[in-house]
């Protein structure tokens, strides 16, 4: 285990560059949700040229679908959902900007390689911690596709939201040599 | 002949919706524990104690444990001496699922049709499993299934020559590939014999039992702790970032076969594997 750090959204190039696989950061500031299906639309507006819901500079993309809120609270439990879904559509969105990725679990080689070439970063939340996650977020609003209920777009204000640095900008993966550390066949 | 109400299904389902996404089950929370002590890896230790910590959180003030609130599983076990009354059950199992998720502020998390993928809004159609047995009992486990860890499940259909030592090594290559996938530390289910589609089952239906129980067939539990023991060397640790603790129980279960099959399924439960049961 590396460092604790607190880190505020969006990001500067220099708060990426200095992260490393491993690296426990506490996230305060605006960050976006976004899943599988606003994946697929805000591709779709690339390819169309249109503008995208929110500024892709420094941006945060946490990937999760919440629980619907009580009354009183700004969310419902909020945990990450499995990245890998995402894949198809990271590289597109990483190419445009959005190169700072919330989630879970192992990411493509494409996607690695697009992180390294733009010099971004992959989180990982703990998957199925939802409860604890949605204490860190402070309000939340829907921005773009409130079509898609639970998969729409949203703004969540969150303060010291834990992730860990599954992926840095050089290309280490945590998942990877995290593993290998413990792997006894 | 008993009278069983549909409305007292309903009220049923409707709690147990609730309950199963909100309180993690007593034997998980307990193995958290254990799991900390053998936890090789500091982070893998944390990471443990913040699952504790959720579960804690979700059971106080009734929030889901996990955002994936799931497809919603109905395992009925019905008696066959019992007479449904005031409607047909699987409307009222659905209704129970309808009332639970919306009034519970769960997430709906089920499409209309696989292709078209349009939300049905109220996480209906649930799953339902019936199995007739002899007397009047009517007993229904929920248990929601979150897709992170189904999407990693598999079933193969295995020829009989590979015997136990293909079973192994299916179930080490299922659970080794899911990696960080389905949120680890794992329960893994397994299903072996039958036809495809009662392996599919048993799988589901092995993620039941408590954590700490064996299959009671001495030869089936002991396979179940050296398939334990060998995925636990697998390194892949809580939340998939390396450590000693990548599944918290191995349950099999079984059923006879075909001359010419062996039938594989692994289904692959999260750290939540959420369930609640009661009866009517």
């Amino acid at each position: 285990m590396n460092e604790r750090i607190e880190l505020k959204a969006p990001f500067t190039d220099n708060d990426i560059l200095n992260l490393k696989a491993g690296d426990m950061v506490y996230i305060s500031g605006i960050i976006y949700t976004a899943r599988d299906a606003a994946h697929k639309k805000m591709c779709e507006m690339i390819k169309d040229g249109a503008d995208m819901p929110f500024d892709f500079a420094g941006a945060v993309v946490y990937y999760a679908g919440p629980c619907p809120a009580k009354p009183g609270k700004p969310i419902g439990s909020v945990g990450p959902t499995t990245s890998g879904r995402m894949d198809l559509y990271s590289p597109m969105l990483i190419e445009k900007g959005l190169k700072v990725m919330i989630g879970k679990g192992l990411r493509s080689q494409e996607v690695i390689d697009s992180i390294v070439k733009h010099s971004g970063v992959y989180f990982a939340a703990i998957g199925g911690a939802a409860a604890l996650m949605a204490q860190s977020v402070e309000s939340a609003q829907v921005i773009a596709f409130e079509e898609l209920g639970t998969e729409a777009v949203r703004r969540l204000e969150v303060k010291n939201l834990p992730v860990i640095v599954a992926i840095d900008s050089k290309g280490n993966n945590m998942y990877q040599t995290g593993r290998e550390e413990y792997q006894e066949i | 002949m008993r009278v069983i109400n549909t409305n007292d299904i309903t009220n049923l389902v409707e709690r147990l919706s609730i309950e199963a996404n909100c309180h993690l089950t007593s034997d998980i929370y307990k193995s958290f524990g254990a799991a900390i002590n053998r936890e090789k890896s500091t982070l893998g230790k944390e990471i443990l104690s913040t699952l504790i910590k959720n579960a804690d959180i979700a059971r106080e003030g009734l929030n889901p444990i996990c955002q994936d609130t799931g497809m919603t599983v109905v395992f009925v076990t019905m008696g066959q001496d019992i007479s449904i009354q005031g409607g047909y059950i699987e409307d009222a199992i659905n209704m129970g699922v309808r009332r639970g998720y919306d009034k519970g502020f769960l997430r709906k998390s089920v499409v209309k049709s696989p292709i078209d993928r349009e939300n049905t809004k109220d996480n209906t159609p649930a799953i339902i499993h019936y199995e007739i047995v002899p007397g009047d009992q009517f007993h229904i486990t929920v248990a929601p299934k979150g897709f992170g860890s189904e999407n990693m499940s598999q079933l193969k259909m295995l020829k009989p020559s590979q015997g136990v030592e293909g079973v192994k090594e299916f179930v080490i290559k299922t659970v080794s590939e899911a990696g960080a996938n389905p949120c680890p530390p794992i329960i893994v289910g397994v299903g072996i014999g039958g036809t495809m589609e009662k392996a599919a089952f048993l799988s589901k239906k092995a993620l039941l039992r408590p954590v700490g129980e064996h299959n009671s067939d001495q030869l089936i539990a002991n396979l179940e702790k050296e398939l334990l023991e060998s995925i636990n060397k697998l390194g892949i640790g809580p939340a998939g970032f390396g450590g000693s603790t990548t599944a918290l129980s191995v349950n099999i279960l079984t059923y006879a076969t075909h001359i010419a099959g062996l039938p594989v399924s692994v289904n692959i439960g999260c750290h939540a594997t959420r369930h609640a049961e009661g009866s009517l």
